[in-house]
């Protein structure tokens, strides 16, 4: 069975996210959405699973903080007891008021960059890695939906007629 | 829509103030000595200033979200006015307490005794007498009006002209409260960034004279702050139960958890930031607040601490948890205690020293003021309808999707 991808370009979000609403209430499944910026409720529209970012980032705060805890009792309390200022420097419970403000800060940067190169590398857009999306202008100022159609029941035909019902600029069929 | 008090509601709050003040009888008639005395009022403090304070940052939220042009708290926005309706009563209870230690017919404030600040006297203390240009009575009395007045006067405007902006016609127009509020709340705001911080050391910090921290405004204030998102978060779940609040959708549900979350962590960084400072560099004069706290206090003190802290930070961390009641209830009913005593554990070791715990005053006092601050509070509500009229982002907040 041939596949053939479907692109319709939309030249405005919210004309995208109706004509999204349409298609999807007329039972055709929209498999992906490039755009130069996130459209607000177009995930819920389209069916794409909630991000499990969030998730993600936790682990890597929490990495942080482990990390930055089993550091500093390295340094500070098992490798080189310093006497800062006369606080207890034989235990880490005793004095870890000291090391709490560079636990949350060691935290907070490994939530941060964690998260930022898992959602890049999930997007495959960290630096140097090739473009993948099929339109260079949807990161500008076009909207572009992608539709295959093996993913649908309804025939391509049906498929660009209902497409055609929307605002659309332009539609575009390419084989694959 | 209108709200009308469940005969559920009447009776919880009739039983909550009779348990209380049973409790309250029970626990002065067993007590003995000079402690009751000094426990009453302490309580009276911190209960008067806990239940004013939650009103206060109901103020200062709804002037923060004209200030800012916050568009979704509109449907929440009578929410916040009925809480700043025990105001006056909060006022009421702080003042009789203040007349009280001015008059030394308690001993709350040890700078208010006669002979404390004059040379020569038995009572004489240098550090105190040194601090005479700030702590003496006519001073502290006129900042202590001054607040009560201005803070009421805005208190009201806000409600007065919301009620009013219900009633306008408008054709199209911004209402024209609305361009007004934004002023006032900009003169509230910066009113209050200075009287939030000397209210908290005239009232709270005063009670340890000799010691003071450039933090402590902000303790209370971020204190305040949580305990009204609290209530906030509290009131929209039962309203929402009881099928009120149609127009608040499960968006407002998550951005008041939000608050609360954020608030949780404003205030245990605060804590700990003022404590952490005064740990470190371990000067005399600043350590003593702690080591009172520690050696008397210590289970109470770093467990509301933890609980404050942990429970919302771990447990709200979700946006499913922002957003479901089962989640927030809890949570919130259990560090709203736990602000409650913070604020006990900010009087109790200056006034009772190491005779204070949490006995059946206490627990009579809280009933009793918890009972009088929700049939209050609901009072307000059912005095006009749960949502307004002509607010310009009304149709906004209606349709808030996060």
């Amino acid at each position: 069975m041939s596949d053939k991808t479907i692109y319709a370009i939309y030249d405005d979000d919210y004309v995208l996210l109706e004509s999204a609403k349409h298609l999807v209430e007329k039972g055709v499944h929209i498999r992906d959405v490039f755009s130069p910026f996130p459209i607000h409720g177009l995930d819920p529209v389209i069916g794409l699973p909630r991000t499990r970012i969030a998730i993600a980032a936790f682990i890597y705060g929490m990495i942080g903080v482990s990390l930055a805890l089993t550091g500093m009792w390295f340094f500070m309390i098992h490798d080189w007891p310093m006497n800062i200022g006369g606080k207890p420097n034989f235990s880490l419970f005793d004095n870890i008021p000291t090391f709490v403000p560079v636990t949350f800060e060691f935290g907070v940067l490994c939530a941060a960059h964690g998260m930022a190169i898992t959602f890049m590398l999930r997007n495959w857009t960290l630096p140097g890695m090739k473009a993948k999306n099929p339109y260079p202008r949807s990161t500008d100022d076009r909207f572009v939906m992608e539709i295959h159609t093996h993913d649908n029941e309804v025939s391509e035909d049906e498929i660009t007629s209902l497409i055609n019902q929307t605002h659309v600029l332009e539609i575009d069929v390419k084989h694959s | 829509m209108e709200y009308t008090i469940s005969n559920k509601a009447k009776l919880t709050t009739i039983i909550l103030v009779v348990v209380g003040i049973a409790s309250l009888a029970v626990g002065l008639l067993t007590g003995h000595g000079e402690h009751t005395s000094t426990r009453l009022w302490a309580n009276l403090l911190v209960n008067g200033y806990f239940f004013f304070s939650i009103s206060l940052a109901a103020v200062f939220f709804i002037a923060l979200q004209y200030v800012s042009e916050m568009a979704w708290g509109v449907t929440t926005q009578r929410i916040f006015q009925a809480i700043m309706s025990y105001m006056p009563i909060g006022a009421v209870v702080l003042l009789v307490v203040f007349v009280a230690s001015s008059l030394h017919m308690n001993h709350l404030y040890h700078w208010m005794m006669p002979g404390v600040m004059e040379e020569g006297s038995e009572h004489y203390d240098p550090i105190i007498a040194g601090k005479s240009a700030y702590l003496n009575q006519p001073f502290f009395w006129g900042r202590t009006i001054a607040y009560i007045l201005v803070w009421y006067y805005f208190a009201r405007w806000f409600r007065k002209k919301s009620l009013e902006e219900d009633r306008l016609e408008l054709n199209g127009q911004t209402s024209p409260v609305y361009t007004k509020a934004i002023v006032k709340g900009v003169i509230f705001i910066a009113f209050f960034a200075y009287t939030s911080s000397s209210s908290a050391w005239d009232w709270i910090m005063s009670i340890d004279t000799h010691w003071f921290s450039t933090m402590f405004g902000w303790y209370c204030f971020s204190g305040m702050w949580v305990s009204v998102m609290i209530v906030a978060v509290v009131l929209v779940q039962y309203l929402k139960r009881n099928g009120y609040l149609k127009e608040v959708n499960s968006s407002h549900v998550h951005d008041l958890g939000k608050w609360m979350f954020a608030i949780s962590c404003l205030w245990s960084y605060i804590w700990f930031s003022q404590f952490m400072l005064i740990w470190y560099s371990d000067i005399p004069e600043e350590v003593t607040y702690y080591i009172q706290r520690f050696e008397d206090y210590k289970v109470l003190y770093l467990g509301t601490f933890f609980v404050n802290f942990f429970l919302p930070f771990f447990v709200l961390m979700s946006r499913d948890a922002k957003r479901n009641g089962i989640f927030l209830i809890p949570v919130a009913l259990i560090i709203f205690l736990g602000h409650w005593m913070d604020v006990l554990i900010m009087v109790l070791p200056g006034t009772m020293f190491d005779h204070g715990h949490v006995g059946a005053v206490e627990i009579g006092m809280f009933l009793t003021f918890l009972g009088i601050f929700i049939f209050t509070v609901l009072r307000a509500l059912s005095k006009a309808p749960l949502m307004t009229k002509n607010h310009p982002m009304y149709d906004e907040s209606i349709h808030l999707h996060t």
